[in-house]
């Protein structure tokens, strides 16, 4: 069985979720949309305050290629244009609506029939992505049109699906597999399409036989698309890693980007986006988000309307238990711990995880004992220990020139670590100076 | 509510590994080999072992406590005991408790402490201490009890080890590698040494546990192994009545316990599967000169100590293999 060649790790999978089906999660009281919630330029808002929207309204628009414009998930008053702590931790500019009904937009095909043909040009399909405002389902954002519109002298040879969900305690791409795998399909053959390639790859993990299974027997009535059994290893989800899995070419060092090696990777969550928003007419602006944790009475895979706060879901799936340490956005390898549960659902957001007090806690740094298994770990080829000691010396020019820039945060190093020392903190550290210092030299020439 | 949340950076999860259990993990693994020197040299062996764990740890205490005046010592994380069964491993069963004291002192002093402790020694903590005996007290450090004298300690009489044998060889006796143990009694351990380091078998289930439990990964040993058999071999084709057969030099001596447990100690060995290999091949290949042609009859503590003068050096120059070095299959 497959799977990519360098590195790589066992977390516990704790998929407490798996067997949940996705369930409608009801409306919030307030909706609240950041402006940035793709990797690119903020969307500016084309909305002010008083103003009424429906369900699938655009109230921001992209603010340049690299960017998504954003569409109300609700239907209701525009309260006020402000600011809102995000994921990430920083206070950014939100749009805040207040909910009123439900009504859609006309435009929206609301019925649940599969429609499977596209007769639209690759071009038309890209626009009508763009202007849904889809981007990478899978946590990165980067916005979809940006991917499927190939910088001169690339030419893409295939689309890889990534639907490996490696990331522990997240199910909602499971799930969304098990009960839209028709609609995920028609969605992969019109990202191929839009590519114009003729090989479609649906890269699942070995420990979704369910999946693989039913997206096998479906695959055969739509041409050109392979459904690739993984082996269980994370980051296998990390874009290059897939690649690496699933054809067997790795990406050179940046600034190459997969397109350089024929690839287009797009989410599984992208692929159902993608169809909603080609077949259906409707923007981006619900997705499946898994409410999960060991200590949560009801683990859920939830529908959820963007803007959501997180308190909703986490009431939804039973409440915060009473040992509650960490809340985090994510999984537990790459999520981001928040610092209040009134975070808002974004785009990005696949899962909600609540850790109880003691598995928040890190344990405590010792020595490093030099035993490799950081090395051995690391999916990038690199070597942690040392890229975080240079790190912490500040010795910016030797970890630039060990390639700290192609780390991807995976976490691999940390998590194996018997010494458990902080790696990926310091290596972060090294990473925004080296990136400052870079495009400080670009800007000079 | 809000207030109390614990906001960290990823990942959040740890596999839950320690420095603990990786050198307990050790220390399980020397458990056949440390049995097979109770049933071969009783009394001295329980000695020398207790002995010089005893003594790694007191003296690895008492300098974190009053030299370094540290409020933590380190004495719980097994390596200071790991220290102390290796030192010990390489010491001959009737050797004096104020030897071995002498012994443990240079291995944690000098050996560990010196650098700051656990982690930044560059040689290998044991083998400084074995080095260390074996230049300032050689005939002690040189004469082996015959196996299977069980009650006795420093009285017990000693003989002509195997490397003894096969070095008269070397040098001209053509009749010393008739008188070798077969090669079936060598491989279990029925044959004068030191301590640890008689039966091969039992280090090798050592290494099988090791490896099972992912503590080490098979580049260190595997190339010293080799590369002794093919040196030695290739040796013993050219000359059989002067070079050992290969299988004679894998099972004598120190050269298991080296290959598994001395020069694969975390530390002091290099942190990239391309540097271990050459690291390995070079010990293999420094053993065997020493032992043929070299004014000892054994070399692998020397062989493993020169190359952990080099594993800096190897840090530097082998780099794991970048992912993007292969584009296309």
């Amino acid at each position: 069985m497959k799977t990519f060649r360098i590195g790589g790790v066992h977390p516990a999978e704790n998929k407490l979720s798996a067997g949940k089906a996705i369930e409608t999660l009801g409306l919030p009281k307030q909706a609240v949309f950041p402006l940035s919630q793709h990797i690119g330029a903020p969307a500016t808002p084309i909305v002010k305050k008083g103003d009424v929207v429906k369900v699938g309204t655009k109230i921001a628009e992209a603010g340049g290629f690299v960017s998504a414009a954003i569409f109300s998930s609700v239907s209701g008053k525009v309260n006020k244009i402000d600011s809102v702590i995000d994921a990430s931790g920083y206070r950014k500019p939100a749009i805040f609506i207040d909910v009123e009904g439900d009504e859609w937009e006309e435009s929206i095909d609301r019925s649940t029939t599969l429609v499977k043909d596209c007769l639209l040009s690759p071009e038309e399909i890209v626009a009508k992505i763009k202007n849904a405002g889809v981007v990478g389902m899978g946590g990165a954002c980067f916005p979809t049109h940006v991917k499927l519109s190939p910088p001169p002298g690339c030419k893409a040879e295939c689309v890889i699906i990534n639907a490996v969900e490696c990331e522990p305690y997240l199910t909602a791409d499971h799930r969304l597999m098990l009960e839209k795998a028709d609609e995920i399909l028609v969605g992969v053959s019109i990202l191929m399409k839009a590519a114009k390639v003729s090989k479609g790859y649906i890269g699942i993990e070995n420990n979704k036989p369910d999946a693989i299974k039913l997206m096998t027997a479906k695959s055969v009535n739509y041409a050109g698309i392979v459904v690739v059994p993984l082996k269980v290893k994370y980051p296998q989800g990390g874009e290059k890693q897939l690649i690496d899995a699933v054809i067997g070419r790795q990406v050179p060092a940046p600034p190459a980007i997969p397109i350089n090696v024929g690839a287009v990777v797009q989410n599984v969550g992208t692929a159902y986006a993608v169809y909603e928003a080609v077949q259906k007419n409707k923007p981006l602006f619900e997705r499946v988000v898994t409410v999960t944790g060991k200590s949560l009475k009801n683990p859920s895979n939830f529908l959820t309307r963007m803007g959501t706060p997180m308190s909703q879901l986490i009431d939804a799936a039973g409440g915060l238990p009473e040992d509650t340490g960490k809340v985090i956005g994510g999984g537990p390898m790459m999520g981001k711990a928040l610092v209040n549960t009134e975070v808002p659902i974004c785009k990005g957001s696949s899962g909600v995880l609540i850790m109880n007090d003691k598995e928040a806690r890190r344990g405590e740094p010792q020595s490093c004992i030099r035993c490799a298994k950081c090395v051995s770990a690391c999916p990038m080829g690199l070597e942690p220990y040392l890229l975080a000691t240079c790190s912490a010396h500040g010795d910016w020019e030797r970890v630039e020139h060990e390639m700290i820039m192609s780390c991807i945060e995976c976490g691999s190093c940390q998590f194996t670590c018997p010494s458990h020392r902080p790696m990926l903190d310091y290596i972060r550290l090294g990473k925004g100076k080296v990136g400052g210092i870079i495009r400080a030299r670009n800007a000079k020439k | 509510m809000a207030n109390k949340l614990i906001v960290s950076l990823s990942p959040h999860v740890h596999n839950n590994d320690s420095v603990q259990k990786n050198m307990y993990g050790v220390l399980i693994a020397l458990i056949p080999a440390l049995l097979v020197s109770f049933y071969m040299f009783g009394l001295g062996a329980v000695i020398v072992t207790l002995t010089s764990v005893i003594a790694c740890v007191f003296f690895e205490w008492a300098i974190t406590k009053f030299i370094l005046k540290r409020e933590r010592t380190t004495i719980m994380d097994g390596s200071a005991i790991l220290t102390g069964v290796l030192l010990a491993f390489n010491l001959p069963s009737n050797l004096p408790l104020w030897i071995i004291i002498i012994g443990a002192l240079a291995a944690i002093g000098i050996g560990k402490m010196t650098f700051g402790g656990l982690g930044c020694n560059p040689f290998n903590p044991a083998l400084v201490g074995r080095i260390f005996l074996l230049i300032s007290f050689p005939v002690q450090m040189t004469s082996w009890p015959e196996v299977g004298q069980l009650t006795s300690y420093t009285d017990a009489t000693t003989t002509a080890t195997p490397l003894a044998l096969m070095k008269m060889a070397v040098h001209g006796d053509t009749s010393a590698l008739e008188q070798l143990p077969d090669t079936l009694t060598l491989f279990l351990g029925n044959n004068p040494g030191s301590l640890g380091e008689v039966s091969a078998l039992a280090l090798l289930l050592g290494l099988i546990y090791m490896l099972w439990k992912k503590i080490i990964t098979w580049h260190i040993p595997v190339s010293i192994i080799a590369t002794v058999f093919v040196f030695s071999g290739l040796m013993h084709l050219v000359d059989s009545t002067a070079y050992a057969s290969p299988l004679a030099h894998l099972f004598t001596g120190g050269l298991m316990l080296g290959a598994i447990f001395m020069a694969t100690d975390y530390v002091t060995s290099p942190m990239t599967h391309k540097g271990m290999i050459i690291y390995g091949v070079a010990i293999g290949f420094l053993t065997v000169v020493i032992r043929l042609f070299g004014a000892y009859p054994e070399g692998m503590s020397f062989a493993i100590f020169i190359m952990n003068a080099f594993t800096p050096l190897i840090n530097t120059y082998c780099k794991p293999k970048r992912y993007g070095e292969v584009v296309k299959k």
